[in-house]
């Protein structure tokens, strides 16, 4: 058996689908004023975030959960989830790794995220995120030397509250639509990071969130802000266990670049899909905005969908330092019966801004796969320019494949070229495949590789590895 | 509004005579109108432009009932020269005329008493508007195996005697097997400040093929809205062509239903818009079966202060495996106070499908301009042949060429 082979046998399950049987502190069940002090309380938290909470809890109630998203889904009660979920052995943070629970320890390496730094990860600094706590975070003294600040937001609160008092919800407000609102009045945990001025950031950094217990809402927040003159690559990687129900993951993501600072931020999300029969998996609805607040910055969302039952978000980009550039890279794959609405914003405001947006789908099974985009040229965005490409590939006449693009051009100046084509993979290039020895689903795997290669390649090294044999996996099956 | 559409709609009722059951269908439909009232920019479909803010700021108060027991006169001068056609003609909304003196007499029937049902699901409180308040609904069909030899021109115009601002105009059209039929929708003189809301409905049964050319050019400040509602059969052919330039603001929408093998449907649309104007069209391409195709082009040219705004939508049936659809949409801004809007939209369930758009928007290239002025042009000069050239490339597509040419005369297109 080849590697790869080894690999689907290995993954033909959701591998990532195991409990960690471990005692946890949970916040009561229900969503209102007294879990959102409960939550603050217990992270210790100063008045002003409360205060924040609070205010965002007063918002919420006047919103509405939106229903104008392609895939539909069962109400969510959300006095019936718990917002709050931490392990035990977390009550009282560890100092170091060697007091760190071992039962999280193995769920860790069971992921394959080493948090021992002698098991480095070619150099990769990691903030483990499990269910709504920070429970690790690696390589600090080596990052400190730099003067970066990567941490968990708990911590940030605490010890950098300046930072956080400053940036924290300028760029996604507590005024935004429902799900953000929520984020911000319950979140518990996430990552933030601050590259001071002039650092570029010497490794990769990257979050790890897992969502463990059972009827849990998993709220992060991370914020991540770049100096003047500096650069970050950030990673996310996200699993959670099987479960027959569906369970909520509502995160808001913060990037805010100041002058020539540029920020690249990938994800690959691998939540529970669900089985294939569409039964459970995570409703992944999460925010996602990055502010090019400075000149000549620039912010780039590399993102690989693969898991989740439901997808539905628009990492944006706000385009208000002049010269600034935005990029989005997308692959998203649906399969059996997910569904996934996903796309991208670029609001350009400021002068000669840039972005450019690559989008493949592939959906297969009895999917469903909507791409939704806005391109925005402000009147004043003087001689800006928009590239977009989205190519969607079907496998089979169950599944669907939508394109809804938005294009406002109010500027005479600035350029907006739109392509998207559907199509699925041809015969011939079948044939012409197998006809060199390879078997139809390596031919696929092939193929569809090949389709994604412009987003694949904009991802780290060792992220697109991973990535690529994901998208192998993630289409198992649906050939034939 | 409500209070004077109601005293309207009861003055339409008596002075008309219709039936009891008529009646009571007219009043559901008003009263869903009532319900929802003019579509606004919530709504999606009117996302870009917001037709209800454009009423109450070009027009005002609405008031929906016209006298119509008196005939209206027919301005011959209307007529376009130089090419023979048949007549249709409305004024104030009320059809003067109907002539069909270049064809066979028992080719076409044309009937009034005929059921007034809508063969698709709509959500529109435009179309239900136009249900309440139409009057007379004339149904035109054309007996199988015939062409006709000239086309027909519907011309729409209003005069001074028109006393309501609303004018409901609608139009069925049966084309039977292996007929054909080219038509031609001409707004010519008209009186300001109304808002005309328009329906046909076609129905093209086997191997029958419409063409439908709609010329709005002459500067009016009226708001228009059209809907066209096309059913095919197998291996029909529709051919649209929008020319959208004159009025204040006119809506534009197309819904094709491609419920026949082998059938295909063609929208091409020109706007050429100047100041203040706000135009847009809308179309809809369900693919329903087999082997079916579409193509629509769709070109701007923008200038100070107007807005164009095209929402393209294809669907395609799972049952639609070989499905061929493109669309593609383009904009030449010439101020930096005119605006694009654009939403191509592709939902699409089968995969043994070809399916894409582009949409491009910007301004006039500089690198051309200075080459036709280094061979001796002027800026205007230069200006205007890229522009008629960019728009030629859609007029090029109309299949019919007497049509061709009266089209580019119309809009001052030479070769």
């Amino acid at each position: 058996m080849d590697t790869r082979q080894k690999d689907i046998e290995n993954l033909k399950d959701y591998k990532y689908g195991f409990t960690t049987d471990i005692e946890n502190i949970k916040a009561p069940k229900g969503l209102n004023e007294d879990v959102i002090k409960f939550i603050s309380n217990i992270k210790k938290e100063p008045k002003w975030m409360l205060d924040f909470r609070l205010k965002a809890f007063e918002r919420l109630k006047l919103l509405k959960e939106p229903n104008w998203q392609k895939p539909k889904y069962p109400k969510i009660d959300y006095q019936d989830l718990y917002y709050y979920s931490a392990p035990k052995s977390m009550s009282e943070k560890p100092k170091s790794l060697d007091e760190l629970d071992p039962k999280l320890l193995e769920t860790y390496k069971k992921l394959g995220i080493p948090l021992q730094e002698q098991a480095r990860l070619n150099g990769i600094a990691v903030d483990a995120v499990f269910d709504s706590v920070s429970v690790a975070t690696t390589f600090k003294g080596e990052l400190t030397k730099h003067g970066i600040i990567f941490c968990s937001m708990s911590e940030a609160i605490q010890k950098h509250p300046e930072l956080v008092k400053k940036y924290l919800g300028t760029v996604i407000p507590i005024t935004d639509h429902f799900f953000a609102t929520l984020n911000s009045a319950v979140f518990t945990d996430g990552s933030f990071v601050y590259i001071p001025q002039g650092v570029k950031c010497p490794m990769e950094l990257s979050t790890y969130f897992r969502i463990n217990a059972s009827q849990t809402g998993q709220f992060e927040r991370t914020l991540i802000i770049a100096d003047k003159d500096s650069y970050v690559s950030y990673l996310e990687g996200c699993t959670a266990p099987m479960r027959d129900e569906n369970q909520l993951h509502a995160a808001n993501v913060e990037l805010i670049a100041l002058d020539n600072a540029e920020i690249k931020y990938s994800t690959v999300q691998n939540w529970y899909p669900g089985d294939e029969n569409g039964k459970g998996g995570i409703y992944n609805f999460v925010t996602k905005r990055g502010l090019c607040k400075g000149k000549n910055s620039k912010i780039s969302w590399t993102q690989v969908e693969t898991g989740s039952a439901i997808t539905w978000k628009y990492p944006s980009c706000i385009l208000k330092g002049d010269n600034s550039v935005g990029e989005f890279y997308s692959i998203a794959i649906t399969n059996n019966h997910q569904k996934a609405d996903t796309g991208t914003k670029m609001i350009h405001l400021g002068k000669n801004t840039k972005s450019k947006i690559i989008s493949k789908g592939i959906s297969a099974g009895f999917s469903d796969m909507t791409y939704r985009g806005l391109v925005d040229i402000n009147s004043k965005a003087k001689n800006s320019n928009n590239y977009t490409q989205c190519d969607s590939l079907l496998m089979g006449n169950k599944c669907g494949a939508h394109t809804v693009p938005y294009i406002k051009n109010k500027n005479f100046d600035s350029n907006i070229a739109h392509e998207a084509t559907t199509s699925k993979i041809s015969e011939e290039q079948l044939h012409y495949c197998q006809q060199r020895g390879l078997n139809p689903e390596e031919a696929v795997g092939l193929i569809v590789n090949g389709f994604c290669k412009e987003v694949l390649q904009q991802l780290p090294m060792e992220f697109a590895v991973e990535a690529q044999k994901l998208v192998g996996i993630s289409l198992e099956g649906s050939v034939g | 509004m409500t209070e004077q559409l109601q005293s309207d709609f009861d003055k339409i009722i008596k002075t008309s005579d219709f039936s009891e059951k008529e009646i009571q269908s007219k009043k559901s439909f008003l009263n869903k109108f009532i319900e929802s009232g003019f579509p606004n920019r919530k709504q999606e479909d009117w996302k870009f432009l917001d037709i209800s803010q454009i009423i109450k700021k070009n027009i005002g108060e609405l008031s929906f009932f016209n006298d119509n027991s008196l005939p209206n006169k027919i301005d011959p001068s209307i007529f376009v020269d130089g090419l023979e056609h048949n007549k249709i003609i409305f004024i104030n909304g009320r059809i003067e005329k109907i002539d069909f003196n270049y064809e066979d007499k028992d080719k076409i029937e044309i009937n009034d008493e005929i059921e007034k049902k809508i063969s698709f699901d709509y959500k529109n409180s435009l179309i239900d508007l136009n249900r309440a308040l139409t009057i007379k609904v004339f149904k035109i069909s054309v007996k199988k195996n015939y062409s006709l030899k000239k086309p027909l021109i519907i011309y729409h115009s209003t005069n001074d005697k028109i006393s309501s601002k609303n004018v409901n105009l609608r139009l069925d059209f049966e084309l039977e097997e292996n007929s054909s039929l080219r038509l031609i929708d001409y707004f010519g003189k008209s009186l300001d400040k109304n808002f005309i809301n328009i329906l046909y409905n076609f129905n093209l049964k086997n191997y029958s093929i419409l063409k439908n050319y709609k010329i709005d050019k002459f500067k009016n400040n009226n708001v228009k809205y059209s809907f066209n509602n096309i059913q095919q059969n197998s291996n029909s052919v529709s051919e649209t062509f929008i020319l959208s330039a004159g009025s204040d603001y006119f809506k534009n929408e197309v819904n094709c239903n491609l419920n026949g093998e082998y059938s295909s449907a063609f929208i091409n649309g020109i706007f050429s818009l100047k100041e203040n104007q706000q135009h847009e069209i809308r179309t809809t391409i369900n693919h329903l079966v087999e082997n079916t195709k579409s193509y629509q082009l769709i070109k701007s040219v923008l200038g100070k202060n107007s807005k164009s705004a095209y929402q393209g939508r294809i669907f395609v049936n799972s049952k639609a495996q070989k499905t061929d659809g493109y669309q593609l949409s383009k904009a030449i801004l010439l101020d930096e106070t005119s605006e694009f809007n654009a939403k191509p939209e592709l939902e699409i369930y089968a995969d043994d499908v070809k399916c894409s758009h582009g949409s491009a928007s910007g301004s006039l290239n500089e690198n051309s301009i200075f080459y036709l002025m280094s061979r001796g042009l002027n800026y205007q000069q230069s200006k205007e042949l890229l522009i008629n050239g960019f728009l030629l490339d859609v007029v090029e597509k109309i299949t019919d060429s007497e049509i061709k040419n009266l089209i580019k005369n119309i809009i001052g297109l030479k070769e």
